[in-house]
C-alpha cells in the first residue's frame, strides 16, 4: 500500500514533526516500503488470539504511598532551555481570543 | 601476561585483589588505549578520564581496606542511552546533546555501589534505532576487526569498546539485538537478560516492552558477573519482576551432558550467510560431542516476527518520544512565539531521519482506522510468537541460532535502505517480542570477521543459558582473539 502526501503531512502534523519537501518525499517512499512489510501479517488467523502488550504479565503494580524528598529545585531546572525563577519558560500557550 | 586492557574482568580482579596492579593503574592502562585506538573507532561520545582516576584512587582505598567486589576498579563503559549523574547523556541524539541527567540509572548505581570504574559513555544509533551506529549524531562507530565495516548496532559503540579494549566491561541495551548483533559482529560476549530481570529506571526509553538492559563482556564468566551486579528488583520499574535472582557464578558450569539443545531451522538457510551456517553447526556439533542432546526443531512463526517488531517498537517509541519538546530539557527552538512552530522545529532538526521514521510510523500505526490493522494485530501475533516458544521449551532446555545472519558489513552499504537494514535483526527480535534470556558468543570467523552464535532458554531461564555459553568457551577460544588494531 502506497501512503499518499496528504496522509504523510497528516502523520507529520500528529507527532508534531516538521518536514522539508525533500524529506517529504523520501518518507512518502520509504514508509509506504515499510508498510508492504507488514502485509505478511494479514496470513495469520488471529480472530481468537488475545493481544499480548508485554511479555511479563504483571498486573496494577502497587506500592505504599509514601513521601520521598524530591528532587532539588536547581537540579530539575539545570537542564531547562529556557526559565524564568523557578519556572521553564514557553511560549504562550492559550491563543487570544 | 596480555597488556592491562586486555585482561577480563575476572582476570583483573585476580591481580587486584593480590595487590599486583591497582585500580589506577588498569584505568590509566585503558586511557592510554582509549586515546591510541579512539580516533579510529569513535566508540565513545564522552570519555571521562578525570572522573575515571578519581574513582580508580576510591576503589584502591577500598581495596587496601581489604573490601573488595567482583568489580572494584575495573574499568567500564555505559552506552550512551543510560543516564549517569553529572554527566551528559546523549542516547545519541543531537537533542540531547547538552543534557546533564540528575540521577543515576539503577544498574549504574548498583555498579558503582561494587566500586566499578566509569570510563566513558558508549557510542550508539540515536535512541538506540539502528543496526550499525551509523544513525549516531556523533559519527559512526567502526569495526575494530576491520575499519571499513560497521560494529552492529545500536550498542556498536560498546561492542568495539570491549573488542579492542577501551574497557573491560560495558553496559548495552536491546530492544530488538542491541547489545546481541552488535557483540557477534565485533566478537565479544553480549548477554541481553529476561524482561524484567534488569531494572530500566534511567534507561532512556524507546520501546518499554521491549527495552532490557544487558552485559557486553570478553567471555562468559564476566557477563556472570557483571548480571549479578546489575540483577534484581526495583520498586523504581513497575515492570521489573519481583524475585531474588541467583548467583549467577554458579551456573559456570562445564557440563551439558543430558541438555536438550533445539537448532530452529527457520535461522538457517536461505538469507542467512553460508560460513555464519556452517559456524553455528559446528558450534551445535560440538556441544553434542560434550554431551548435548541436539536436534533439529521447527518455529515457523518466526517470519513473521521482523514484521511484528517494526509495528510494535515503533508505536510505543512514537509514545516515549512525545517528550522530546524543547521545554524541560534538551535541544529547543527559539526563534518564534509560536508554540506548535517551536515544537515541530524543536523536533525536525533535534530528531535524526531514523528517529523521525519510527515516530511517524508508530504514530501511524496507532492513529485512528488503522490501530486494529496493526498494533493490535501485532500484539495478537506477538502472543502466538511467545506460545510458540513456550511450546518449544517444553522439548528443548535452549535453543541455538546465529545472531547476525551476515558478518559485519561495509558503512553506507544498508543506509539508504531501511528495510535492508531492518532485516539485519531478523535473527535477533524474536527473542524481544518473547521477552527470553538470549547470550550472543563468538563462535568462528569468516575473512577474518567475527560470527556469533545465540543460545537462548525460557523466561529466567539464565542460568541454561549461562552454562551452555560457558561450557562452549571452556572448549574454544574465539572469545579470546584479538583485534588487530
Amino acid at each position: 500500500m502506497r501512503l499518499t502526501r496528504e496522509q504523510v503531512l497528516h502523520v507529520a502534523t500528529l507527532c508534531r514533526i516538521g518536514l522539508t519537501e525533500e524529506e517529504m518525499e523520501r518518507f512518502q517512499a520509504q514508509l509506504s516500503h515499510i508498510l508492504e512489510q507488514f502485509e505478511v501479517l494479514k496470513e495469520i488467523d488471529t480472530t481468537e488470539v488475545p493481544p499480548t502488550s508485554h511479555s511479563v504479565a504483571l498486573h496494577s503494580v502497587m506500592r505504599p504511598d509514601e513521601p520521598h524528598p524530591p528532587f532539588p529545585k536547581e537540579e530539575v531546572l539545570r537542564n531547562a532551555p529556557r526559565r524564568e525563577g523557578d519556572f521553564f519558560r514557553v511560549p504562550l500557550v492559550l491563543e487570544e481570543s | 601476561m596480555p597488556p592491562l586492557y586486555a585482561l577480563t574482568v575476572h582476570e583483573a580482579h585476580t591481580l587486584l585483589r593480590r595487590r599486583e596492579i591497582s585500580a589506577v593503574e588498569l584505568t590509566q592502562a585503558v586511557l592510554e588505549r582509549i586515546r591510541r585506538v579512539e580516533p579510529l573507532l569513535n566508540a565513545f561520545i564522552t570519555v571521562t578520564e578525570d572522573l575515571a582516576l578519581q574513582q580508580a584512587r576510591e576503589a584502591d582505598l577500598r581495596i587496601a581496606q581489604g573490601d573488595i567486589a567482583p568489580l572494584t576498579g575495573i574499568p567500564m563503559q555505559i552506552k550512551d542511552v543510560i543516564v549517569t549523574k553529572g554527566v551528559r547523556s546523549t542516547a545519541g541524539s543531537r537533542m540531547l546533546e547538552d543534557f546533564i541527567p540528575i540521577y543515576d540509572a539503577t544498574v549504574v548505581e548498583r555498579l558503582r555501589a561494587q566500586g566499578a570504574v566509569l570510563v566513558g559513555k558508549g557510542n550508539m544509533d540515536e535512541f538506540a534505532m539502528g543496526s550499525s551506529t551509523e544513525n549516531s549524531a556523533y559519527g559512526p562507530t567502526r569495526n575494530p576487526w576491520d575499519l571499513e565495516r560497521v560494529p552492529g548496532g545500536s550498542s556498536g559503540g560498546s561492542a568495539a569498546a570491549v573488542s579492542a579494549g577501551e574497557c573491560l566491561f560495558a553496559l548495552g541495551s536491546d530492544t530488538g539485538g542491541s547489545v546481541r548483533q552488535p557483540a557477534a559482529l565485533c566478537g565479544v560476549t553480549g548477554l541481553k537478560p529476561t524482561y524484567g530481570l534488569v531494572s530500566r529506571y534511567g534507561l532512556i526509553a524507546f520501546a518499554s516492552s521491549l527495552d532490557q538492559i544487558g552485559p557486553m563482556t570478553r567471555d562468559v564468566e564476566d557477563c556472570a558477573l557483571v548480571l549479578n551486579a546489575i540483577a534484581g528488583h526495583d520498586p523504581r520499574d513497575s515492570t521489573s519482576i519481583p524475585v531474588t535472582p541467583p548467583d549467577y557464578t554458579r551456573a559456570l558450569v562445564e557440563d551439558v551432558r543430558g541438555l536438550r539443545l533445539g537448532l530452529p531451522k527457520e535461522y538457517f538457510g536461505e538469507g542467512i550467510q553460508p560460513e555464519v551456517e556452517t559456524a553455528v553447526k559446528t558450534a551445535a556439533r560440538l556441544l553434542e560431542t560434550l554431551g548435548a542432546r541436539v536436534e533439529e526443531c521447527s518455529l515457523p512463526l518466526t517470519r513473521y516476527a521482523l514484521a511484528v517488531y517494526y509495528i510494535i517498537a515503533p508505536s510505543e517509541c512514537s509514545a516515549n518520544l512525545t517528550r522530546y519538546d524543547g521545554v524541560k530539557y534538551g535541544y529547543s527552538y527559539q526563534e518564534t512565539d509560536n508554540m506548535w512552530e517551536a515544537m515541530e522545529k524543536t523536533r525536525q532538526y533535534g530528531f535524526g531521519a531514523e528517529v523521525k521514521r519510527r515516530i511517524m510510523l508508530g504514530t501511524y500505526a496507532l492513529s485512528a482506522g488503522y490501530y486494529d490493522a496493526y498494533y493490535l494485530k501485532a500484539q495478537k501475533v506477538r502472543t502466538l510468537i511467545r506460545q510458540e516458544f513456550e511450546e518449544a521449551f517444553r522439548r528443548f532446555d535452549a535453543l541455538l541460532t546465529p545472531t547476525s545472519p551476515t558478518v559485519a558489513f561495509r558503512l553506507g552499504e544498508k543506509t539508504a535502505d531501511p528495510v535492508a537494514m531492518y532485516k539485519s535483526d531478523i535473527c535477533t527480535i524474536p527473542v524481544n517480542i518473547a521477552g527470553l534470556p538470549c547470550i550472543s558468543i563468538p563462535c568462528g570467523f569468516a575473512d577474518g570477521l567475527p560470527i556469533g552464535m545465540q543460545v537462548m532458554a525460557r523466561p529466567l531461564g539464565e542460568e541454561v543459558v549461562l552454562r551452555v555459553a560457558y561450557t562452549y568457551q571452556q572448549a574454544t577460544s574465539w572469545h579470546k582473539r584479538f583485534p588487530p588494531l
